[in-house]
């Protein structure tokens, strides 16, 4: 009784400011833009933009896949170091979420345009400028930049947390570093890869303000096109509809990511 | 009792974000709706108009931006924010008007309209006068930086179709002002509501596509002054303003003929102090502020008597005050019925998303689906292998 009056306020909030606009949302996408009437025209529509939310899917889940792969091994070493250290390493991954995100973005692209930073130095030394922005990689770049710090902290957290002895009985009982990672370290932080994959994949499939400023006109991303349809073309129905189709398409993701933590537990016998 | 308290202090914090309605008389402000970089505002020892405005009337100035017209009205039109004073194009004046957005100007408050010159009255975006009065004029055309820009290639809106200047052309972000470019190129009406027409437009500009460095706006400036883009259409007064930052930039007028236009300023419906709304556009037509406020801009001044307070040179630019017989290669834009806009809205989105999707991300991600699925499958059966054989392990024992 006690834990639910506590937690009243947030389902109060969570009802107003979650459920309530999600059924706005499904209301304009199932609704015409001129006559109000109920229709799934939006919806039958969605096969054009289809080649672009593929797109955005495939570009957001290279960024994730380089940001397990990237941010694995730093968030392990955090974990691994003594108390004070590991105080400071966490603060300065923390460190750049407390500039805003679009400063850090407009900061890529002031060090990778043609003129920029990168390019002035490499043609002062006499070489050719290198095509750095405009392209997925720059894209890709800026989503990782932007996002790896949600995949190191829940790895930190859960990597910090395994029992050390269980480590040292896999060796003890003849594994080698290897294999002590595979069949101990890595299962047992499954849930954090989980929660990081989800907190990096979710944003980066939906950006539009990395690909709008770092990409070339060819990377335009559902979320340039979702953003498009409530700023300047006013057609909030499609934009509904697209929202609830990238929604669908991302609890289909994480479903499948959740699906290989659940098959750990089929392991214990 | 822990419920209550939890309920008061949400109230409590809702409170704290929600504005006060206000209780004492405090000054009037009006919210004034205006284009980026459109008004002095004191940089460079100009005139800030607004804080002139505030010390002449007393009424606060809470000024905000956009970067188009469409952005503009998609604010007006979703609401939840009231403004006093808008300042949208001819063609966008005419759509408020259709939609009756705009309330009628009461032109005992605005006496300084009688400077205005008479050829920007009665014009067809508000044949009657009765809802909008002139802020500035202007007309598009081409901005390209003479470094690296061969005088061969210029005098035609072909330069931004250009080859040879691939990834360094810039274009409007704007379905109207692009629509129109190439348009004019085809050889067509920029106010063309004939279906085919328009798609023929769309593919042209989606054949642009490969070669434009970006969709953009006022960041337009930024790009060309420390050039990033060397080619860009946009409107002439702010090629002015450019190249006092980069005198490399040049300017010209293409020859099939280009867009021009008259922003107007308004008062949409819902406006909370009318008169105080009027106070400023009829400050804006005076010709003092008017010309000191267009010196700095670079856009043409609608009232005549106000070329008396610019800067001669200004004054004198053919770029912003062009000839007559320039201005003869000029077309407005007119007011387009809502299916043609929403038409032309649908063609730009998909000039927007065309291309740029290589089938080897499609490849790809079906590899990645079938991966996964090969993995789930495998896993499933070796792990029920594996607890069978333990099962059969423990029956045995």
């Amino acid at each position: 009784m006690k834990s639910k009056a506590l937690a009243a306020p947030y389902l109060v909030w969570m009802a107003l400011f979650t459920i309530i606009p999600l059924a706005i949302v499904a209301y304009y996408a199932f609704t015409d833009s001129q006559t109000g009437e109920l229709t799934l025209k939006n919806i039958a529509n969605l096969g054009n933009y289809m080649p672009i939310l593929i797109k955005s899917i495939w570009l957001a889940l290279i960024s994730t896949a380089i940001c397990l792969v990237v941010g694995y091994p730093v968030a392990y070493f955090i974990a691994n170091c003594d108390e004070g250290k590991q105080r400071f390493l966490y603060m300065l991954v923390m460190l750049p979420m407390c500039i805003s995100f679009l400063l850090r973005t407009l900061a890529w692209v002031a060090l990778t345009e043609d003129t920029g930073i990168i390019n002035h130095f490499i043609t002062s030394i006499g070489l050719e400028p290198l095509p750095l922005i405009r392209n997925n990689g720059a894209v890709v770049l800026g989503m990782v930049y932007n996002y790896l710090p949600y995949m190191i902290m829940p790895l930190y957290t859960v990597i910090m947390k395994i029992d050390h002895r269980l480590v040292e009985a896999a060796e003890d009982l003849g594994c080698n570093g290897v294999q002590t990672f595979k069949r101990v370290i890595l299962p047992l932080s499954t849930p954090g890869i989980i929660s990081g994959f989800t907190m990096v994949f979710v944003p980066a499939v939906s950006t539009f303000y990395i690909s709008q400023k770092l990409g070339s006109s060819g990377t335009t991303l559902i979320g340039d096109v979702i953003e498009s349809q409530f700023k300047t073309a006013y057609n909030p129905n499609l934009g509904a509809a697209l929202s609830l189709v990238l929604m669908v398409m991302i609890f289909i993701c994480i479903g499948i990511t959740n699906k290989f933590g659940d098959d750990e537990e089929v392991m214990a016998p | 009792m822990k419920r209550l308290s939890a309920f008061l202090l949400m109230l409590l914090l809702a409170m704290s974000i929600i504005p006060m309605p206000t209780a004492k008389a405090e000054p009037v402000t009006i919210n004034v709706y205006n284009w980026g970089q459109y008004i002095s505002d004191g940089t460079d020892g100009c005139i800030d108009v607004n804080k002139a405005f505030t010390e002449a009337t007393g009424i606060q100035v809470n000024y905000m931006t956009f970067d188009s017209n469409e952005t503009m009205y998609t604010k007006l039109k979703t609401g939840g924010s009231s403004y006093d004073v808008i300042i949208p194009s001819d063609y966008m004046v005419a759509r408020l008007i259709a939609e009756d957005m705009l309330e009628p100007l009461d032109f005992e408050n605005i006496p300084n309209y009688k400077y205005v010159d008479e050829a920007y009255k009665n014009t067809s975006y508000d044949p009657e006068n009765k809802y909008s009065v002139p802020y500035t004029w202007g007309t598009v055309g081409v901005i390209y930086n003479s470094k690296y820009v061969d005088k061969a290639d210029i005098g035609s809106w072909d330069l931004l179709w250009n080859e040879k200047y691939s990834g360094k052309i810039l274009m409007f972000d704007n379905p109207r002002d692009a629509f129109a470019i190439s348009e004019l190129l085809l050889g067509m009406s920029i106010n063309t509501e004939d279906r085919d027409e328009l798609r023929t437009a769309a593919y042209k500009l989606i054949e642009q596509k490969p070669l434009v460095q970006s969709y953009v706006m006022d960041q337009i400036f930024d790009k060309m002054e420390r050039e990033e883009a060397w080619i860009a259409p946009y409107y002439a007064g702010d090629y002015l303003l450019m190249a006092d930052e980069n005198p490399s930039l040049e300017f010209y007028f293409p020859e099939e003929g280009f867009n021009l236009f008259i922003d107007a300023m308004c008062i949409p419906k819902g406006c909370q102090n009318k008169a105080a709304a009027e106070a400023y556009i009829n400050f804006l037509c005076n010709p003092e502020i008017s010309g000191e406020n267009l010196d700095y801009l670079g856009y043409s001044t609608p009232v005549s008597a106000a070329k008396d307070y610019m800067d001669p040179d200004t004054a004198s630019s053919e770029i912003a005050y062009p000839t007559a017989e320039t201005l003869e290669g000029g077309s407005a834009f007119m007011y387009l019925q809502p299916e043609t806009s929403q038409y032309t809205d649908s063609l730009w989105l998909e000039v927007k998303t065309q291309g740029g999707v290589d089938t080897y991300a499609i490849v790809c991600m079906a590899a990645v689906v079938a991966l996964l699925i090969a993995y789930f499958v495998i896993h499933r059966v070796k792990t029920k292998k594996r607890l069978a054989n333990r099962c059969k392990k423990w029956k045995t024992q």
